[in-house]
């Protein structure tokens, strides 16, 4: 490893200065290292946070996480199943080789090799067909309306450089030797890698040949950054309080008001796209946690209305959460497409109506009911579940709390061993489809159906409704399906919805950055005085 | 002698051969490696593939025969989560722990000897209760506070050293070395410190108990008798009769620091073999663990053996019946 090293410090030394006279060096940490440089092997936040510095997308995000150009700079559906990019021109990889149309082709059936963890990405592709050098076009299996969103995530390596490196396909957990993009990258982003030691640092220079440089928007002066992973929450916040790190993306919430009045310390905090709710059993013909024998109270829409009323979430929003949250009445936040705000709206906080409901549906005397819960997966999660096992016990229905980590939790709910319990979901492709067929369609065999929906809820209406938005073109139809859906979901309560999350960023005072919700600094946006 | 260290080495396989098994036994209990190399979206069929490329879905004894079978090769596989050979991360992260246990190790030594020295000498004086009262907090502080709080007083409020990593490294062939770099060397000075802490205050309270029953013995009244200085009987007559015990025991400690130095290394995210495994436990990346584990088993069963053939050389009692060293 030592020559890789030696040889890519050299270079760095050799690169080093820039021309810039004051060279800005960001120095930045996370609990987690990016187990690998691999753009199509492994979707995890902690591996994009590095690679998105590094690689381009054929359409990238804004900071509002809208599409915009990237080494596409036109795109459209020609047909309902083909889609045509016009690619951008003079764009060049680090390694200096020019960027066309075969590292597209090359790319995208990379991204759909059996080891790729990207599949989500391109699962509608069919063919993708190489026009001339400067225009690709995608067949898709299906009319796919969302494919520029998908792409976005999809990032382009260069053909000629995977091939003389043995990269053709992503790596491989069953070979015996290291893949070459394990430790290497050649992307035609903004930052080059520079020393990549896995669990200690990942240096990245600043990329002057970027094409985006010129794009209005893209004003960062960051130079170089170096990350460098800290496991220890108090070691992290340490390490930013004595100035040895510019930048936490995961401060621990408990250090948060701490770092507030810390000086030369901001807290930035934002909306995060993550949801969370309550779902519960509602196939089963008795709950398998509860008091209640011979029937399943879930499956009684009043039961449901009742355990909503219940929720006192201004409590929940300002003193749990201390104000760090967005209520929601809804399946996902507004910046995920098909966000309707006529269909955000909550069932209103009233013990009275949901002590009447209860009545109404058999259960004056309520009943017991066991509420699982993770402990270290979403902010306060434990928290939450306690206050709201407190209302819901104040109306009646005696809640017992059953928290657990996150290792023993997901394995829980998954063998669909629980009554009730409580769920954050992210949505990365910021389109409804990846939450309304995850978490509402009937588990019926079809790729992505009801994978997390673990209550089992079935509606014929939504399964329909979400065959429309796989496959639907016109997008106004399509938005149609997605608000047909969300008015089911706010009048059906499958699930009780609390509120989206809010994620917390810590820096020194002389950084700025946009807070993203997606949880990715985008440094070429940052600035440093 | 010859006999000796054969016999030895061959009570080591056995050693070897329980710890590799309990540990492969543990693995069913530590998480799904699958579920966490998959990510959030996944088939079934795409699970099953995998399962099957990593050989889970074959019987816990083929997965261990195969696994001892690669092992006596010095293979040990990818890392599930670096996607790189076993051998050379462990390689690359030792240097980093040696060093550190090396420090500490030195560090106890030269701080632990002279204070139980002095608290042995001068019992009743303030200064030995007060190192008592160090010595009792060493002992009952867990590992991670000492660490903490070093690091809240010297790196947040005093600002003068590091609080995590390793400063800057030299590589020297595959080693790479701190002790070269001014950056690196005060690196060392928190986690040798935290890591060092309860062997010192280990050896100073042997030093202390030893030394209290040399000075009762008649070849200490005798010296005295004599007219010998102080000095030369605390130290020329003293001190080099606690010693053989302290030597033992800081030999066998020393594989405790390199094991142990797991906590510290986490505190202060050092990258050596204790931070590799931690992360490997936390993403049930089972290849890390088992050659982890067994390189610690090793570790230990070479040391036993150093210390055998010690004593071996320091006790000539020994050289006659060698069953008495083996047994103990």
């Amino acid at each position: 490893m030592r020559p890789h090293l030696l040889a890519a410090a050299a270079a760095a030394a050799l690169l080093g200065p820039m021309g810039d006279a004051h060279a800005r060096t960001v120095r930045w940490s996370a609990s987690g290292d990016p187990n690998t440089m691999d753009p199509h092997s492994q979707n995890l936040g902690t591996v994009t946070m590095v690679l998105q510095q590094i690689y381009d997308a054929l359409i990238m995000r804004d900071r509002n996480l809208g599409l915009q150009p990237g080494l596409a700079t036109a795109w459209r559906q020609v047909e309902p199943t083909r889609w045509r990019f016009e690619l951008r021109r003079g764009v060049t990889f680090h390694d200096g080789s020019v960027f066309n149309a075969d590292d597209v082709v090359f790319s995208i059936q990379r991204a759909l090799a059996p080891t790729s963890n990207y599949g989500i990405f391109v699962d509608t592709v069919a063919e993708v067909v190489r026009v001339d050098d400067h225009t690709v076009e995608v067949v898709t299996k299906i009319p796919d309306p969302i494919l520029p969103n998908k792409f976005a995530s999809v990032y382009i390596m260069d053909r000629e450089w995977s091939e003389a490196n043995n990269v053709r396909q992503p790596q491989n957990t069953r070979a015996r030797e290291e893949t070459h993009t394990v430790r290497n990258t050649n992307g035609t982003g903004a930052y080059r890698l520079s020393i990549r030691e896995p669990d200690v640092r990942t240096v990245l220079v600043r990329n002057d040949d970027w094409w985006g440089w010129k794009e209005p928007g893209n004003d960062g002066n960051i130079a170089e950054i170096v990350y460098r992973p800290i496991t220890s929450d108090a070691t992290r916040v340490a390490a930013l309080l004595s100035g040895e790190v510019d930048f936490v993306l995961d401060p621990p919430l408990q250090d948060l008001d701490r770092l507030r009045r810390a000086p030369g310390v901001t807290v930035l905090e934002g909306p995060e796209v993550r949801t969370i709710f309550f779902a519960m059993d509602v196939k089963r013909d008795e709950l398998l946690y509860s008091s209640v024998k011979g029937r399943n109270p879930f499956k009684d829409l009043r039961v449901r209305q009742a355990l909503y009323h219940a929720i006192d979430i201004e409590a929940i929003r300002s003193r749990v959460m201390r104000g760090n949250a967005i209520v929601t009445g809804t399946l996902f936040p507004p910046q995920v497409n098909g966000y309707s705000k006529e269909q955000d709206v909550r069932l209103p906080f009233n013990p009275d109506r949901a002590r009447a409901l209860l009545a109404e549906a058999g259960y004056p005397q309520g009943f017991e009911v066991t509420l699982d819960c993770p402990n270290n997966r979403y902010i306060n999660d434990e928290q939450i579940c306690q206050a709201v096992a407190a209302m819901w016990t104040r109306v009646g229905v005696t809640t017992r709390l059953n928290a657990m980590p996150l290792a023993n939790f997901f394995p829980k709910i998954q063998r669909e061993d629980t009554s009730i319990y409580l769920l954050g979901w992210g949505v990365p492709t910021l389109d409804a489809l990846y939450s309304i067929q995850s978490l509402l369609a009937s588990k019926d065999g079809e790729p992505g159906n009801g994978i997390w929906n673990y209550g089992n809820y079935s509606n014929a209406r939504v399964d329909a409704l979400t065959r429309t938005i796989k496959n639907e073109g016109d997008p106004e139809r399509r938005t149609a399906a997605i608000h047909e859906v969300l008015r089911i979901y706010r009048e059906d309560v499958p699930h009780i919805p609390l509120h989206h999350q809010m994620i917390p960023w810590a820096m020194r005072s002389n950084l700025s950055i946009p807070h993203m919700a997606n949880n990715q600094p985008y440094w070429r946006w940052a600035k440093m005085n | 002698m010859f006999a000796f260290i054969v016999s030895r080495l061959l009570q080591a396989i056995p050693v070897m051969l329980t710890v590799s098994l309990i540990s492969f036994s543990m693995f069913a209990y530590v998480g799904d490696p699958v579920a966490i190399m998959l990510g959030q979206d996944y088939t079934e069929a795409q699970r099953a593939a995998l399962v099957r490329e990593l050989g889970l879905d074959r019987p816990f004894y083929v997965q261990f025969v195969v696994f001892l079978q690669n092992a006596a090769q010095g293979e040990f596989g990818l890392s599930y989560r670096l996607a790189r050979p076993v051998a050379d991360l462990i390689l690359e992260r030792m240097p980093a722990t040696l060093e550190l246990s090396f420090t500490a190790a030195c560090l106890a030594l030269v701080v632990g000897v002279p204070m139980g020295v002095y608290t042995g000498l001068y019992r009743d004086s303030w200064l030995s209760r007060f190192f008592l009262t160090i010595s009792l907090i060493g002992v009952s502080l867990p590992t991670f506070l000492i660490g903490i709080l070093l690091i809240l007083v010297f790196a947040v409020i005093l600002g003068v050293l590091p609080s995590f990593g390793r400063g800057e490294t030299v590589a020297i062939g595959w080693w790479t070395t701190g002790f070269l770099t001014a950056s690196g060397l005060k690196a060392l000075i928190l986690p040798s410190i935290t890591l060092g802490m309860f062997q010192m205050t280990l050896i100073m309270r042997l030093v202390r108990s030893e030394m209290l029953e040399v000075l009762r013995t008649d070849y200490i009244k005798f010296a005295r008798a004599r007219g010998l200085s102080n000095r030369a009987v605390h130290f020329g007559h003293a001190l080099k009769n606690t010693l053989v015990p302290v030597i033992t025991i800081t030999g066998l400690q020393l594989g405790a620091i390199i094991a142990f130095a797991i906590v510290t290394e986490t505190v202060f995210q050092w990258p050596g073999m204790g931070l590799l495994f931690i992360q490997a436990v936390a993403n049930a990346d089972i290849p890390i663990m088992a050659a982890y584990l067994l390189l610690i088993a090793l570790l230990f069963v070479v040391i036993n053996l150093i210390v055998d053939l010690l004593y071996y050389a320091v006790d000539p009692r020994l050289r006659g019946g060698l069953r008495a060293a083996g047994g103990r």
